[in-house]
């Protein structure tokens, strides 16, 4: 039996890989998938979590995370489309509009 | 066998990851990451979720990254980064920043680690997921119903053509 604490470190590595990947890109495609890299490491920490303690809980809240995600991606690249589609480029160092 | 099972497949994952950050062009980091997430399925077969591993496969690998590899295609990029980076110096901080943040979620991992036995499975496996599923969690098993509707008619407004 592998310990839980495996499985929680290395969600941590790859959530703060997904950290890094989200501040450095500048396509916003590929911070997009930056963030379902640090959605799926928060759900292998929840599964290790659920076997650690020996309920199916945490693979209830995984389910409803990918859900959850589903959509997030859908209406994310909808979005995307929109901004290419009004200003022909695709950085967000462009999208500046609500900076403060 | 267990320990080198996960000690490969978790080399695997976190070298995905670091290529998916790394790589310039976006088509070769979305190919990346879905190596990624069926490593990530493979753990769940590991720690005995049958059922999320077929999911993650199904709903992650299979729709989500045609989704993205669609919209990469759609869009054309790969000509975005191409140019000089106008913050580099500010980007570089991320580094350290990231090696911060693993630190302190390495802290708490090793600090708040639960010693004592481990207790069995539920039993059933897929079964006790459903049972849980529609019992404890069926409001918000008909809510992500509505969410997923509500995004799907949301995304079909956004990304109609205006006619102007």
């Amino acid at each position: 039996m592998i310990p839980e604490a495996w499985y929680t470190t290395l969600s941590a590595v790859l959530f703060s890989i997904g950290v890094v990947g989200v501040v450095v890109r500048r396509n916003p495609l590929v911070i997009f998938m930056s963030i379902e890299l640090m959605l799926n490491a928060a759900n292998l920490s929840l599964v290790a979590f659920g076997r650690r303690y020996g309920s199916a809980e945490g693979q209830a809240l995984v389910f409803f995370v990918m859900a959850v995600a589903a959509a997030e991606v859908a209406v994310g690249l909808a979005i995307i489309v929109a901004i290419f589609r009004a200003r022909r480029r695709l950085s967000v160092d462009d999208l500046s509009l609500m900076r403060w | 066998m267990a320990a080198a099972t996960f000690i490969i497949v978790a080399l695997i994952a976190v070298g995905s990851a670091l290529a998916l950050i790394l790589k310039r062009n976006p088509i070769h980091g979305a190919l990346f990451l879905v190596i990624n997430l069926a490593c990530v399925a493979v753990l769940y077969l590991t720690l005995g979720a049958e059922f999320l591993a077929a999911a993650q496969v199904i709903v992650y690998a299979g729709a989500i990254m045609v989704l993205f590899v669609f919209a990469i295609m759609v869009l054309i990029p790969g000509k975005e980064e191409t140019g000089p980076d106008p913050r580099r110096a500010v980007r570089l901080l991320a580094l350290p920043v990231g090696i911060a943040l693993f630190v302190q979620l390495a802290i708490i991992v090793v600090g708040r680690r639960v010693d004592g036995p481990v207790p069995p499975a539920p039993p059933g496996g897929v079964e006790s997921l459903g049972r849980l599923l529609f019992t404890d969690y069926l409001f918000p098993f008909e809510l992500t119903s509505v969410l997923l509707l509500a995004a799907m008619v949301g995304v079909l407004v956004m990304a109609r053509r205006r006619p102007s």
